[in-house]
C-alpha cells in the first residue's frame, strides 16, 4: 500500500490528467494551469473519500493548497 | 434617512468619521464604537417606516436566535444537529424569500432595505458554523457583523470571520491612518462616480434616443449609457461603503476592480460585484460541484462545472427579483459562462492563441458586447419590451 503522500501525488495526476504535477512536489498548480477551480473541487471529494479528510470550500485560503507538498501537510494535519 | 444619498446622511458622517479618528489614533479599540453607531444608523434608516423597523428588528433577532442555536447544536455533538441545521437555514432563507414572493402580489410586501444583503451574510455564517469553521463568535460580534452600517444597504458582502478578526485585533496609531487615508480616498472617488460619472451617464440614457435618428443605434446608446450609470452608480456606493468601513478600522473588501478591462466573461465577474460572485462561488457553485462529484450526478467534470454556472447564475438572477427581466439576466449570464468555460477547455484555437496580443483584444471586444447586453437584460429594455410590458 503506498504512502500517503504517494497515493495524494497519484489524485493530483489523475484529477489533473498531467504527470507534470508529481515532477515538482513545490510547483504552483493554479498559477501552472495544472488544476482550476473545478479539479480543486474533484480534489477536495477525492481527500474525503480516500482518507476521510473534510476540508469545506472556505477553510482554507488557495496559497496554502496550491502545491502537492501543501496538499500533503493539510491532510496530514487532519488525519 | 436614505445612506449615501441624502445630505443628512453626509452630515453625520463627519462627526462619526471624526469620533472614529480620535479613537482610532489613540489606539483604541473600535469594536463597540462601531456597533453602537451601527445601531443609531439603522434606527434613522428604517424610522420613517414602522413596518421597516419591525422587520429589520425581527430579522436580527431571528438571525442570532438561528445562529445561537446552531452553534449549541455543533458545540454539544447533538446527534441531529445536520438536519436541524438544514431548518435552520431554511428559516434563515425564508424572509428573503417571502419577500421576494410577496413584492410580485403587493408592492408594499413588508420588508426593509438591506434584507437581500443581510440574509448573505446570515446564511455564510450559519454554513461555516456547520462546516467547523466558527466556534467562537460571541452573540455581541455577531450582532456587529450583521448590523454594520456602512455595508448595510447594498454590500460589499463582508465575511464573518475576517470582520471578527478586525474587530479583535487593535490597531497601531499608524495601521489605523493608513485605513483612514485609504477610506477617505476611497469615499472621495466613490462620491464622484455616483454624484458625477452617474449624472453624465444619465444624461447621455436620456439624450441618447433623442440625438440619435436611428431607433436601434438610439437604442444601442441608451444601453450603453445605462451600463455605465449602473457601473458608476453601484461602484460609487460600492466604494463610498468600502471607505467608510474603512475609517471605522473594518477592512471592507472591494466589490469592484476595472470590470470594462476583462478580457472574459469569467474574468468580467472577477471584477464586478465581486463580493457577490465569491460568496456565490464559496457557498453555492463549489457546494453544489462537491454534491455532484461526490454523487457523481453528470458524465464529465466539464457538464459538472456547466450546469453549475447554470444553477449559480440562475440563482443570483432570482435573488435580485423574481421577475422576467431578473430571470432571464440571470439564466444568460449562466449560459456565457458555461460557453466560455466549455471553450476554454474545449476549443484548440483558442488554447493555441490564448496568448496572442489580437486575441486578447478580440475578447475583449467580444466581452463588452455580452456584458452590455446582459446590463440590456437586467435594466429591461429586452425582456419587458417583448413581452409588451410596462417599465
Amino acid at each position: 500500500m503506498a504512502s500517503i503522500d504517494q497515493q495524494i501525488i497519484d489524485l493530483v495526476v489523475e484529477i489533473s490528467g498531467e504527470d507534470e504535477a508529481a515532477e515538482d512536489l513545490d510547483m504552483d498548480l493554479f498559477e501552472e494551469d495544472i488544476l482550476d477551480s473545478m479539479a480543486a473541487i474533484e480534489l477536495l471529494v477525492a481527500l474525503k473519500d480516500n482518507f476521510g479528510v473534510s476540508i469545506a470550500p472556505t477553510e482554507l485560503e488557495r496559497e496554502e493548497m496550491n502545491t502537492v507538498n501543501k496538499i500533503i501537510a493539510r491532510v496530514r494535519e487532519r488525519m | 434617512m436614505d445612506f449615501y444619498a441624502e445630505p443628512a446622511f453626509f452630515v453625520l458622517c463627519i462627526p462619526i468619521v471624526l469620533i472614529a479618528a480620535f479613537l482610532g489614533m489613540r489606539e483604541r479599540p473600535l469594536g463597540r464604537y462601531g456597533l453602537v453607531v451601527s445601531i443609531f444608523m439603522l434606527f434613522l434608516l428604517f424610522f420613517r417606516s414602522i413596518t421597516s423597523l419591525v422587520c429589520a428588528i425581527a430579522y436580527v433577532a431571528l438571525s442570532l436566535t438561528l445562529y445561537r442555536w446552531v452553534r449549541a447544536l455543533f458545540d454539544r455533538e447533538n446527534p441531529r444537529a445536520v438536519p436541524l441545521y438544514r431548518v435552520a437555514l431554511a428559516l434563515q432563507i425564508a424572509p428573503l424569500a417571502l419577500y421576494k414572493v410577496g413584492v410580485l402580489f403587493t408592492p408594499d410586501f413588508p420588508g426593509f432595505l438591506g434584507i437581500s444583503y443581510i440574509t448573505f451574510k446570515a446564511v455564510q455564517v450559519l454554513i461555516e458554523v456547520r462546516d467547523g469553521l466558527i466556534d467562537d463568535m460571541s452573540p455581541l460580534e455577531y450582532l456587529a457583523f450583521l448590523c454594520f452600517f456602512p455595508p448595510f444597504t447594498s454590500g460589499p458582502i463582508m465575511r464573518s470571520r475576517a470582520f471578527v478578526q478586525d474587530l479583535r485585533t487593535p490597531l497601531s496609531r499608524d495601521a489605523y491612518l493608513e485605513r483612514l487615508y485609504r477610506g477617505l480616498g476611497w469615499f472621495v472617488l466613490g462620491a464622484l462616480y455616483k454624484f458625477v460619472g452617474s449624472a453624465l451617464a444619465q444624461w447621455g440614457m436620456w439624450m441618447a434616443p433623442n440625438a440619435i435618428g436611428s431607433a436601434a443605434l438610439g437604442w444601442i446608446a441608451q444601453v450603453f449609457c445605462f451600463g455605465i450609470d449602473l457601473f458608476f452608480d453601484f461602484a460609487g456606493y460600492s466604494h463610498m461603503a468600502m471607505g467608510l468601513g474603512l475609517a471605522m478600522g473594518i477592512e471592507v473588501p472591494a466589490n469592484f476592480h476595472a470590470p470594462f478591462v476583462a478580457k472574459d466573461i469569467k474574468e468580467f465577474w472577477d471584477r464586478w460585484h465581486i463580493t457577490l460572485s465569491t460568496w456565490l462561488r464559496d457557498f453555492v457553485f463549489m457546494r453544489f460541484s462537491q454534491f455532484a462529484i461526490s454523487r457523481k450526478l453528470f458524465a464529465s467534470r466539464l457538464t459538472t462545472a456547466c450546469v453549475g454556472f447554470m444553477v449559480n447564475m440562475t440563482l443570483m438572477g432570482v435573488w435580485h427579483g423574481i421577475t422576467a427581466d431578473y430571470i432571464v439576466y440571470g439564466l444568460y449570464h449562466g449560459v456565457m459562462l458555461a460557453g466560455c468555460h466549455f471553450l476554454q477547455k474545449k476549443w484548440t484555437f483558442y488554447k493555441k492563441h490564448r496568448r496572442d496580443r489580437w486575441f486578447g483584444i478580440v475578447s475583449w471586444l467580444v466581452t463588452m458586447v455580452v456584458v452590455f447586453f446582459g446590463f440590456a437584460l437586467f435594466g429591461g429594455y429586452v425582456v419587458s419590451p417583448l413581452l409588451g410590458l410596462g417599465a
